[in-house]
């Protein structure tokens, strides 16, 4: 009988920190295995590898990855990393997050990140509430959805992500449930390989609070919803991939295209009107060790 | 005129699967989504009060590693072994 | 070790204070700069998104304060020093994140040019209201360095003092002008690279398993530092943590983290603290004074002089640490303090706070909008005397 072998993910993690205080049920552990399938068969050195969150559960994403992690304020992931990425050109940066953190506190970053070409990848959990303070509502909590702070139901027309990112010019810009993790997998790998502003919202059950509240069952039946509402559609046009009330999910990459990142953009414009004068960013190198 | 029964595919792998039962919170994502079916949860608890999985039938298992990728707290994996080959 | 000579303009120079300040952070091996418009402050970050081209640094405008605040943590991490820029308004918006880099203790400089306020305020006229807020500006417990220049010569020198703090002591530095000296334009003399001393980051040497990121290390009470990219695979979180970096939610590390970070500021005082003292022996009346207001009470006390009076003058040049140890002495020796500031009274507090009634302490507030009339100080020194 062979030895029993370790869990290859166990590389990617804080073993001392396991287990995690996401609840049974929650989708954003699922999301995370993806991330760390698409690592390995990236083959990318860990080491350059950075990964920022914001707050929230999907927050305490950069605490559970053994890679140099930050976890900074609410809604501030994306102008901390745009700032590690511009200051360290060799790293990969990526953004782990929530609905609540990206697109409410953090909108208006999100949106600049977008328009200017970031080079970072944003991983968007969408769990439609904000789980850790308890539930409340967001900009993409569904009508009528109970939440803590929408006691009679929410009422606001909703953020559809994948729109709001591709107006503002996204060059990769893909939704998937948690159910799909497959093509997670595939996507993360797509995306860690491009350059420039990428987002994946991924959505995911929040049992404990969206779910209960709306007696919509546990995780497994939320995956189990996904399985049967979602509908693959690559290529779609985002404006017509909004989320309705426990209607379709069309998920899928919805866009893949190119243009200059916000570094090239930014040295392009420096050496054309510096010329020989322009003096280039130096990337600081491997600090000495003993 | 007898027909030849059919061939016996043999199976040159076999799956394993390792569960982590502290770290599981029983949410059966794996049990769910294992194309072969072959998990289920236990009746016994584990110290956190939770069900965790157990490879009820290891002779579906493949090591296709569907409940590795599904895991939420990465608490199973599988993996495929090579078989014996019978002399 | 020494400045990077391609960013020094070494020379006399004719420059306003922003101007001064980014020179400083530029000959203190800044090379990332993050930053916002903001009236008085606005001229730093246009030379430095003119200047870092030409020196091998990097600026971006950011879409807000709260953006331009975090960048430059985050620039931090990746390896490069790092300034942003601001006046009232921005200067509320960047709390937060001050917040967060004195407790993740990342060596980082921001600068406020004050400007009347509260709220919108008085845009293009000075003040020096925000001194209790660069204190005490973010939630919680915490402790920071913050200077106060009085002319663009200090603004150069004290920017670049402000970054080799920051680095000395892991810690934010706040470089807390005014509109007047953001303003003004004097003569400022930038020495040659070999001259300027820089100090560099103090990364670690251990190996990332020995390695702690908030362990204070070779006998100080200061951590060394990292950057992402090196292997060290850190954690850094806002949360209060242990000395791994990991959040640690109790009163016990909570207490332990807080303490040192107390300590590490306020055993190092006598190194961190700076002031300027003229004749304060045998002075009946000290002016306590920082910024524009310094220069004002120069004539102030030279006008009281005329009139007999002994008094000596006290320049808060750290404004944080207070310079309590001195203020304490001085208290026992003379009869008031006279503490004139571009506010309603917000040093005047510590000095009284310091002097814990063995003199009198006597403010001389002023709402802002431009700066004291001499004559008005000079009376206040006349009066304490009586």
């Amino acid at each position: 009988m062979s030895v029993l072998r370790e869990n290859p993910v166990n590389e990617y993690l804080r073993l001392e920190r396991m287990p995690s205080i996401w609840c049974p049920g929650c989708g954003i552990g699922t999301t995370v295995n993806c991330f760390t399938r698409a690592l390995t068969e990236s083959k990318y050195d860990l080491d350059k590898v950075a990964i920022v969150s914001g707050i929230g559960c999907t927050g305490r994403v950069a605490g559970y990855l053994r890679l140099d992690s930050f976890h900074t304020t609410h809604g501030r992931a994306i102008p901390f990393a745009t700032g590690l990425k511009l200051a360290n050109p060799d790293l990969k940066v990526v953004v782990y997050s929530g609905d609540g953190d990206l697109s409410a506190i953090g909108g208006n970053h999100l949106i600049h990140a977008a328009r200017r070409n970031a080079d970072l990848l944003v991983v968007c959990v969408n769990n439609f509430t904000y789980g850790m303070t308890g539930g409340q509502v967001t900009p993409t909590t569904p009508n009528p959805v109970i939440a803590s702070t929408t006691p009679y139901g929410a009422f606001e027309q909703t953020f559809n992500l994948p729109n709001l990112t591709d107006s503002c010019g996204a060059v990769y810009v893909a939704r998937w449930t948690a159910y799909h993790v497959r093509q997670i997998a595939k996507s993360m790998g797509e995306a860690l390989d491009k350059r420039g502003f990428r987002f994946i919202e991924i959505i995911a059950p929040c049992p404990t609070l969206y779910l209960r509240r709306n007696r919509l069952g546990e995780g497994l039946d939320e995956m189990k919803f996904y399985k049967e509402k979602s509908v693959v559609k690559n290529g779609a046009d985002t404006r017509e991939v909004g989320l309705d009330y426990r209607d379709k999910i069309v998920v899928g990459k919805f866009v893949d295209r190119e243009r200059p990142t916000l570094e090239e953009a930014m040295e392009k414009r420096l050496s054309d009107a510096l010329g020989p004068k322009y003096v280039p960013y130096t990337a600081p190198g491997k600090q000495s060790r003993a | 005129m007898t027909t030849a029964p059919p061939t016996k595919k043999e199976r040159k792998f076999s799956g394993i699967v390792v569960i982590n039962h502290a770290n599981c919170k029983g949410c059966a994502f794996c049990v769910e989504f294992c194309p072969t079916h072959a998990l289920e949860l236990e009746k016994g608890y584990n110290a956190k009060g939770y069900h965790p999985p157990y490879l009820a039938k290891p002779e579906l298992c493949n090591g296709c590693d569907m409940c590795g990728l599904f895991c939420p707290d990465f608490a199973i994996f599988g993996y495929r072994e090579k078989l014996e080959q019978a002399a | 070790m020494n400045a990077d000579p391609q960013g020094v303009l070494t020379g006399s120079h004719y420059l306003d204070g922003d101007h001064a300040c980014s020179e400083g952070a530029i000959a203190a091996g800044c090379r990332f700069s993050a930053g916002y418009p903001i009236t008085p402050s606005t001229e730093v970050v246009e030379r430095l998104a003119s200047r870092f081209p030409r020196v091998g640094g990097r600026f971006l405008q950011f879409e807000d304060e709260l953006a331009a605040s975090i960048a430059v943590l985050g620039a931090v991490w990746g390896g490069a020093k790092a300034v942003t820029v601001t006046s009232g308004p921005g200067f509320s918006l960047m709390m937060e994140h001050i917040g967060l880099a004195a407790i993740t203790e990342v060596p980082v400089v921001y600068i406020n040019v004050q400007r009347g306020g509260p709220s919108t305020g008085l845009p293009t006229q000075p003040a020096q209201g925000d001194m209790m807020q660069a204190r005490f500006g973010s939630h919680g417990d915490y402790k920071l360095i913050a200077l106060c220049p009085n002319s663009p010569q200090e603004c150069f020198d004290l920017t670049l003092q402000a970054f080799n703090l920051a680095e000395e002591y892991r810690v934010p530095v706040l470089v807390m002008l005014d509109e007047v000296v953001g303003h003004m334009t004097e003569k400022v003399v930038i020495p040659a690279a070999e001259q300027i001393h820089v100090t560099p980051r103090r990364y670690t040497t251990k190996r990332p398993s020995d390695f702690r990121l908030f362990e204070a290390a070779n006998g100080s009470l200061v951590p060394e530092m990292v950057k992402a990219g090196d292997g060290y695979r850190f954690h850094v979180t806002g949360l209060t943590h242990d000395e791994r970096g990991y959040p640690a939610m109790n009163a016990l590390a909570q207490d332990k983290m807080v303490k040192r970070q107390f300590a590490k500021i306020e055993k190092n005082a006598d190194k961190i603290i700076r002031f300027e003292e003229k004749n304060v022996s045998g002075a009946d009346v000290v002016v306590v004074s920082f910024g524009i207001t310094s220069r004002i009470a120069e004539r102030a006390i030279q006008l009281a002089r005329e009139k007999g009076a002994r008094v000596g003058s006290f320049r808060l040049i750290t404004a944080w640490p207070f310079p309590e140890k001195q203020i304490a002495e001085l208290s026992k020796k003379v009869k008031a303090f006279v503490v004139p500031e571009l506010n309603m009274g917000q040093m005047v507090l510590e000095v009284e706070r310091v002097a814990a009634g063995r003199c009198r302490t006597v403010p001389v507030p002023h709402a802002g909008g431009t700066v004291h009339q001499p004559e008005v100080i000079a009376d206040a020194i006349l009066e304490a005397v009586r």
